[in-house]
């Protein structure tokens, strides 16, 4: 299915956005402003934002430590999300998250999540509710479980496909295989041979693979999948074979890639370089637009880090706050 | 004596008893690093550098890199240990104590009781705890009050190097489940360490790192050294201060603390650990159950607040406890009435 000029710039600025927003922490976070572990999202842009373009308000997300991009693809303000990475009381979570812990339950985005595994079985809660709300005009309301390759070695994540398929769930679980958990290697630590929507399968759900580098490919597949799971039809899983460009958390000296590898993964598997590429060979969009949509970015961008840096800090009165009662 | 870092101490401690003892092996996540990768296994090690060079010391049968799954990671160390070997296994967060709570409360920690004292499970559970690093409320915590809670479990918080070297060799050879917490902020402090191959701290004995007359003030941990600040900065005022370190939260030393308090008859607990139920509370009532005739003020605690642990630095700052604050309530006692 053809998408409209608007419906292309709109994917592309969401990607855009999402990459600039990491490659300009990756900058700062080295100045030191920034506090604690930041996970950075580049490289799987598409899949963020090929799952999410399908999804409205009410359809739910969870995700994980790397969770920047699902939050800026399901539609977490941009500035906010800045605020709360620069640790601000004016932040999605006034500063008592940060990068690890930011939700916005309001758009369906219910965290991203600091303890590895954890999210499959809370998707599978927002399923259930989904199911119990019945399906409106276009079928059911969906809850996604973003995981990595590494978290799918999680009992947890065993249990809520298992739980999934038991209760026909409409919960969608996206694998993104960056082919890394930490510092090992997914061959290693998945014993399918890294092959991860086969698992799924064994569970009893349908399951779908496609290439997660390939904006186009991952938004085919999911509005196979989302018709799938909203027609009823229960819980289903997609792999998503994809790439991260940084480090497993900025810091990280990268000893376990291959030569080259990194140069290689920017210039071969960029799914933003990849959907430029498609769209003005098909004559759908003109660098002049897209490279509009780049500098739009970067200007919101730097629009986002100039009001984080500059909004209020907290007081150690706020420690005492958003909690059921203090000692 | 050798100058050594505290995770090096880990580390150096750990490879001397898997030379020594074939049945001790190690197994966590990312222990190995690099496993399945172009790198190669030991292209990074371990995140808190504390199982370097392992692997290749001692091979991939006794160096277990395991998938993510902590329920099996101390699900197996139960099982290896159940079956004569002498694992130690690490959790790379504490925090994590929470994918695999059963198998180290139901399973491991039980063991030895419900099977009639006719098995043992001398297992070593290290993990990383502590605060400091703005991680925020899922890679901070503090997690011995938790543990200690637990029959069954054995439970040791090292301070210093030297501290790291004697108890955890004292937690290889132990035949019981040993919690091993290693606060994040330490692992770069350097320390004298004894060289002596057996050098051994038994359990359930605290150390007198100050002694004064007027305070006593019960800590371990990171904690401990902000402790010590406060009494060297009271005792130029002419106050003294005991200042035990706890070492191990169980076994507790009780009377290490019983007899400072019978001296002092003031008592303040401080600890990085929430207040409620905790070791603070714990020590609090011990001192009001044991030692109420000795005491000249109610025991303090010095504790962060009931709130998970805050992101953002002023947010974190405020939650835990600091010098001036363990100085606040030293002074809290000392004046009283
Ligand atoms: C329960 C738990 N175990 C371990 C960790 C430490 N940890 C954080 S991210 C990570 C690797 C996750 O790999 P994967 O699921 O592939 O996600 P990716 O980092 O590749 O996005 C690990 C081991 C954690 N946060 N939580
Ligand atoms: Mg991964």
């Amino acid at each position: 299915m053809q998408l409209s000029r608007d419906a292309l710039l709109r994917a592309y600025r969401r990607m855009k956005v999402i990459r600039e927003f990491e490659e300009r922490l990756h900058v700062e976070i080295m100045t030191g402003e920034i506090a604690g572990f930041t996970h950075l999202y580049c490289g799987q842009e598409a899949v963020a934002v090929g799952v999410c373009e399908h999804l409205d308000a009410a359809d739910k997300i969870i995700s994980t430590h790397r969770g920047h991009g699902h939050c800026l693809a399901k539609g977490c303000d941009v500035t906010a999300m800045m605020k709360e990475i620069w640790g601000s009381r004016e932040g999605l979570g006034k500063g008592k998250g940060g990068s690890m812990h930011i939700a916005d339950i309001e758009v369906g985005m219910l965290g991203a999540n600091g303890i590895v595994g954890a999210g499959a079985p809370i998707a599978v809660g927002a399923a259930l509710s989904a199911k119990i709300d019945g399906p409106g005009p276009d079928g059911l309301r969906v809850s996604i479980a973003f995981s990595g390759d590494g978290a799918c070695n999680q009992g947890t994540t065993f249990e809520a496909m298992n739980f999934a398929v038991v209760t026909q769930a409409p919960c969608i679980f996206v694998f993104e295989n960056n082919h890394y958990s930490e510092h090992t290697g997914v061959d290693y630590a998945v014993g399918t041979a890294g092959d991860i929507a086969s698992r799924a399968e064994a569970f009893g759900m349908k399951a779908w693979r496609a290439d997660g580098t390939d904006f186009f490919a991952v938004h085919d597949t999911m509005r196979e999948v989302l018709a799938h799971v909203r027609a009823g039809n229960g819980p289903a899983a997609v792999e998503f074979d994809t790439e991260r460009f940084f480090g497993h958390f900025e810091g990280d000296p990268q000893r376990y890639r291959g030569p080259g590898e990194l140069d290689r993964i920017r210039a071969e598997r960029d799914c933003l370089k990849k959907f430029r590429a498609s769209v003005t060979a098909a004559g759908l969009l003109g660098d002049a637009d897209l490279d509009a949509v780049d500098s739009e970015s970067l200007d919101a961008i730097e629009a986002a880090v100039t009001a984080a840096r500059a909004a209020a800090r907290p007081t150690a009165e706020d420690v005492l706050t958003d909690v059921y009662i203090s000692y | 004596m050798a100058q050594m870092m505290y995770r090096d101490a880990v580390l150096s401690t750990i490879a001397e008893e898997m030379a020594r003892d074939p049945s001790v092996v190690v197994l966590g996540e990312d222990v190995v690093g690099g496993m399945g990768t172009a790198g190669g296994p030991e292209a990074i090690g371990g995140i808190w550098s504390t199982s370097t060079g392992l692997f290749g010391q001692f091979g991939a049968n006794r160096v277990i890199d395991t998938p993510i799954s902590e329920s099996a990671i101390i699900g197996a160390a139960s099982g290896l240990a159940l079956s004569g070997k002498r694992p130690v296994a690490e959790l790379m967060f504490a925090d994590f104590i929470g994918v695999c709570l059963d198998q180290i409360w139901n399973q491991m920690g039980k063991f030895r009781y419900m099977f009639g004292g006719k098995s043992k499970c001398p297992a070593v559970i290290r993990m990383a705890y502590g605060a400091g690093y703005n991680a925020a409320a899922q890679h901070s915590q503090s997690v011995h009050q938790i543990l200690t809670g637990m029959p069954g479990l054995k439970v040791v918080m090292p301070s210093t190097p030297a501290d790291v070297k004697g108890l955890l060799r004292t937690a290889i050879r132990d035949d019981d489940p040993v919690i091993f917490l290693e606060h994040k902020a330490l692992y770069g402090m350097s320390g004298e360490v004894p060289d002596d191959p057996d050098f051994m701290i038994p359990f359930g004995h605290a150390r007198l790192t100050r002694a004064g007359q007027d305070v006593t003030i019960v800590s371990s941990g990171l904690l401990l050294g902000f402790c010590e600040a406060v009494a060297d900065k009271l005792a130029a005022e002419g106050i003294g201060c005991d200042v035990i370190d706890l070492r191990t939260t169980s076994p507790l030393d009780e009377e290490a603390i019983l007899d400072s308090v019978e001296v002092t008859g003031r008592l303040v607990v401080v600890d990085e650990a929430p207040p409620r139920c905790g070791l603070a509370a714990d020590l609090c009532a011990l001192v009001s159950n044991k030692a109420f005739a000795s005491l000249k003020a109610p025991p303090e605690a010095v504790t962060p607040p009931h709130t998970p642990i805050p992101f953002a630095r002023e947010l974190e700052s405020a939650y835990l406890p600091s010098v001036d604050k363990i100085e606040a309530g030293v002074r809290k006692v000392l004046g009283w009435r």
